[in-house]
């Protein structure tokens, strides 16, 4: 097992806390502007996080977290992620840019166009976290699908669109492009690959639009806790975050995800198991989070464990998770522009002073995580 | 009053326009090929930066077409970088109306216009072929008579959700806790023939309002939708003539949608070629069009026509004198350009080349040929500003043959002119893309009007 630790942010608007938008540090009239995003995301690299992901959905926010609501005090509407992730791809060089997408109800031909350019824009820091979606508000939206009969289902549909993308990266071998001056020809298609993909809920012909990303494929991530979605992981991702409640329960959700990819018979590297935490960092943490849960009328429910208090204490949780087996830890900040700035100034400079992380990296977001360039399915067939 | 020259630039694309034998052509991927053409042409105080869109590489024969350029990024991708490396050029992508959902395309216009500060355009496009059905999940579904119907109701659908937050909202205000003005903010409803959703959009409205549509369908439905609903129509109509003609068609369809002549722009394809002298810019312009038709693409786009492998064929020989086969189907799938009347096309091509005494390659050169401005800079800047006061179009779209520096003559050479003659801008005077175009707002819907 590698000994690299990965530290991620998970950007959502103004954070995790419903009221995060009220903070005296938020800045909710900005959520919709190119500023707000460059600032987050430039913190976050000048403070050597790994990657960050963005959140995404085809519908409205609702404090259920499914279908639509009419409150008027929680941040709605959000930009495209994968788009927010190509505005700030130029202004970055070493952070990975991970966006979320709702495979349920896009198509798969042009999800792989998007990741693929954002590999390209980003110079190999390109990832996605394909979502699935059961809400009928969502699939209310677009005509492409009704909504998924079951959670299995869906993650199986996820499964095919992450294979069809994976395909639709490999349709191009490195060296497709030739420019032979002599015989005419710009590329060499015996280097282009159809990708015949034909499944239950789709087919794609291929080969792709974009030529072969800088990593291969760009890196597939997905949040675990259920069996489909564990399964679903253990098969077609590359990292996958778990949400352990507490030291102990860390080894559990480790052992589930290896025993998920022995059941898938999964083959070549593990998956990069990355444990999410919601922080609300420093000395006035508490307060701050109990002045929120006021103004937001209830504690919000979490399916991560929430961190209150000091930084250093969230590095001995850390370290903590990291002796159990946990290869990273994904940050979801209560407020961002409190949480992640504290994470910069007080978190990361602590886990680098104890040795669990080194200093910032740079390259591909793969060799950050300690994953290889995959191989061409394509080319090795045809040698 | 002198009109101004609307200007804007088509990045090289996938067909045989763009010459990449040549050294310093550089790479069609790297996002510095595309932030390069960008700057300059908003060093040009160019109106808005064009990119194109594919979604299924063309064949020829049933095999991948390897002659030209081939592959290419996404295209709103490329615009939403590209906002982060200019300030006041207009970001302009095809988006194809056929293979996408209406929320989709109305949500990657509105975020690339808020992350560019409203500098988004969307051109309209819809294709009906299987052959690029093929990479999606309901295939070649739409009915070819039903194309500027889907159109017609994506851009409906798109300007219902753009127009589905109050101008108002977010309020995002801190102190009364409102986040949103509206507890159903985004709320809209479409019952159409083929659109059929309802819901909530999830982005507010963006600084443009509308983002600009270009449209470029040139048959009468086609000019009709856009006299109806296009902010830019992208014509292939580059002569000094036909251009009149096709203004005058469309401008006058104007009154029957109660818009006025200047509310639609409408900016001819062409190409530029600029020298020291005329002779010289002759010169580089035969040069170019021998490198766009490299003999085995002479050899192709004879096939094109004459629907046979004509590979045994010498490009610098005569024409073939067998006809085209006009039985089996295209051999060419996924182009623009289409021939349906092969004999009538083959006759046409013989009696050029026998009475002029061409070769292949030499007769496809001429055949292909497209105009444009060919001369000293003094020469382009006076035709530019005679088409346009003339009233043969209101501008040009420009596709260069080089990549990334295609664009660097006429920036550096004939824009200083237009400068001079007072017919372009010397800085930016707003900072949205329809401002700059000087179009009118998109009317507020009633509902928010108070």
């Amino acid at each position: 097992m590698s000994d690299r630790f990965a530290v991620a942010a998970a950007l959502d608007g103004a954070g995790w806390h419903p009221a995060a938008w009220r903070a005296a540090s938020a800045r909710p009239g900005e959520l919709f502007s190119a500023r707000y995003w460059t600032d987050l995301v430039e913190l976050a690299e000048r403070a050597g996080l790994d990657f960050v992901t963005i959140e995404d959905a085809l519908t409205v926010q609702s404090a259920a977290g499914r279908g639509i609501d009419d409150r008027v005090d929680q941040v709605r509407g959000r930009l495209d992620a994968l788009q927010i992730a190509a505005r700030v791809a130029p202004l970055t060089t070493r952070l990975g840019l991970v966006p979320a997408t709702v495979v349920t109800h896009t198509e798969p031909f042009h999800t792989a166009s998007l990741v693929s350019t954002l590999d390209h824009l980003s110079a190999g820091r390109g990832g996605w976290l394909p979502r699935i979606s059961l809400d009928e508000s969502e699939a209310g939206h677009v005509n492409i699908r009704a909504v998924p009969a079951s959670t299995e289902e869906a993650w199986a549909e996820a499964g095919d669109a992450v294979e069809v993308v994976r395909r639709l990266c490999d349709s191009w071998e490195d060296d497709a492009i030739i420019r032979d001056v002599v015989t005419g020809r710009f590329v060499d298609r015996d280097r282009l690959h159809y990708v015949d993909f034909d499944g239950p809920f789709f087919s794609v012909k291929g080969p792709s639009i974009v030529p072969r990303p800088p990593q291969g494929q760009p890196v597939v991530a997905a949040l675990a806790g259920d069996d489909a979605s564990l399964a679903f992981a253990a098969a077609s991702c590359d990292v996958v975050f778990v949400t352990p409640h507490d030291v102990d329960d860390a080894a559990a959700r480790v052992a589930a995800v290896r025993r998920a990819e022995q059941a898938v018979h999964r083959s070549g590297a593990p998956l990069v198991v990355v444990a999410d935490v919601v922080v609300f960092l420093g000395s006035g943490a508490v307060a701050t989070k109990a002045h929120l849960d006021e103004l937001d009328g209830a504690e919000p429910r979490s399916d991560a464990a929430v961190f209150t208090g000091p930084a250093g204490e969230l590095a001995d949780l850390v370290e903590a998770w990291r002796q159990r087996g946990v290869q990273g830890v994904r940050l979801r900040p209560g407020v961002v522009t409190d949480d992640l700035a504290a994470v910069a100034t007080d978190l990361l400079p602590e886990l680098r002073r104890r040795g669990v992380i080194g200093e910032p990296g740079s390259g591909l977001l793969r060799q950050r995580l300690g994953l290889a360039r995959p191989a061409n399915r394509y080319a090795r067939a045809r040698q | 009053m002198t009109k101004q020259v609307v200007l804007a630039v088509h990045f090289p694309g996938v067909n045989n326009t763009t010459v990449w034998s040549r050294p310093d052509s550089g790479s069609q991927m790297a996002f510095s090929s595309f932030a390069h053409m960008a700057r300059k042409a908003e060093e040009g105080m160019f109106d808005f930066f064009f990119l194109a869109e594919g979604l299924r590489l063309r064949e020829h024969r049933g095999r991948i077409h390897d002659l030209d350029v081939v592959g290419r990024p996404d295209s709103f991708m490329v615009l939403t970088a590209l906002a982060a490396v200019t300030d006041r050029i207009g970001l302009a992508g095809t988006l194809n109306s056929t293979f996408r959902e209406p929320y989709e395309v109305a949500r990657q216009l509105a975020t690339l216009d808020h992350l560019s500060g409203g500098r988004a355009a969307w051109n309209v496009v819809t294709s009906c072929d299987a052959f690029t059905g093929a990479n999606f999940r309901r295939g070649g579904y739409l009915d070819y008579a039903l194309r500027y119907d889907r159109a017609r109701e994506m851009l409906e659908t798109a300007r219902l959700l753009w127009d589905s937050w109050a101008a108002g909202d977010p309020l995002a205000d801190k102190e009364s806790g409102r986040f949103v003005g509206r507890g159903d903010a985004g709320a809209f409803t479409r019952h159409g023939e083929l659109v059929d959703i309802a819901g909530r959009f999830n982005v507010p409205r963006c600084p443009q309002g509308h983002p600009v549509i270009i449209q470029a369908g040139d048959s009468d439905p086609g000019r009709e939708l856009a006299a109806a609903t296009a902010d830019v129509i992208f014509s292939q109509h580059s002569t000094y003539d036909a251009g009149r003609t096709f203004y005058a068609d469309v401008k006058g369809r104007l009154a029957r949608y109660a818009r006025a002549p200047e509310s639609l722009k409408i900016l001819p394809a062409s190409t530029v070629v600029v020298a020291d002298s005329d002779d010289e810019a002759r010169e580089m312009a035969r040069e170019i069009r021998r490198r766009q038709v490299s003999p085995p693409t002479a050899i192709n786009f004879l096939e094109q026509v004459w629907n046979r492998d004509l590979s045994a064929y010498d490009p610098d020989g005569p024409l073939p004198d067998i006809d085209p086969d006009v039985e089996t189907s295209a051999l060419a799938q996924g182009r623009a350009t289409r021939f349906d009347d092969r004999l009538g096309v083959a006759k046409r091509w013989r009696g050029i080349a026998e009475a002029k005494k061409l070769s292949i390659r030499e007769l496809v050169i001429e055949v292909t040929a497209r105009g444009g401005f060919v001369g000293t800079p003094q020469h382009v800047a006076a035709e530019i500003d005679r088409h346009v006061q003339d009233d043969a179009c209101d501008g040009f779209i420009f596709i260069p043959h080089l990549t990334p520096h295609g664009l660097d003559d006429f920036v550096d050479r004939v824009v200083p002119l237009l400068q001079e003659r007072g017919v372009l801008r010397r800085r930016y005077r707003h900072e949205t893309l329809r401002a700059n175009l000087g179009l009118p707002d998109p009317v507020l819907p009633d509902a928010w009007l108070h």
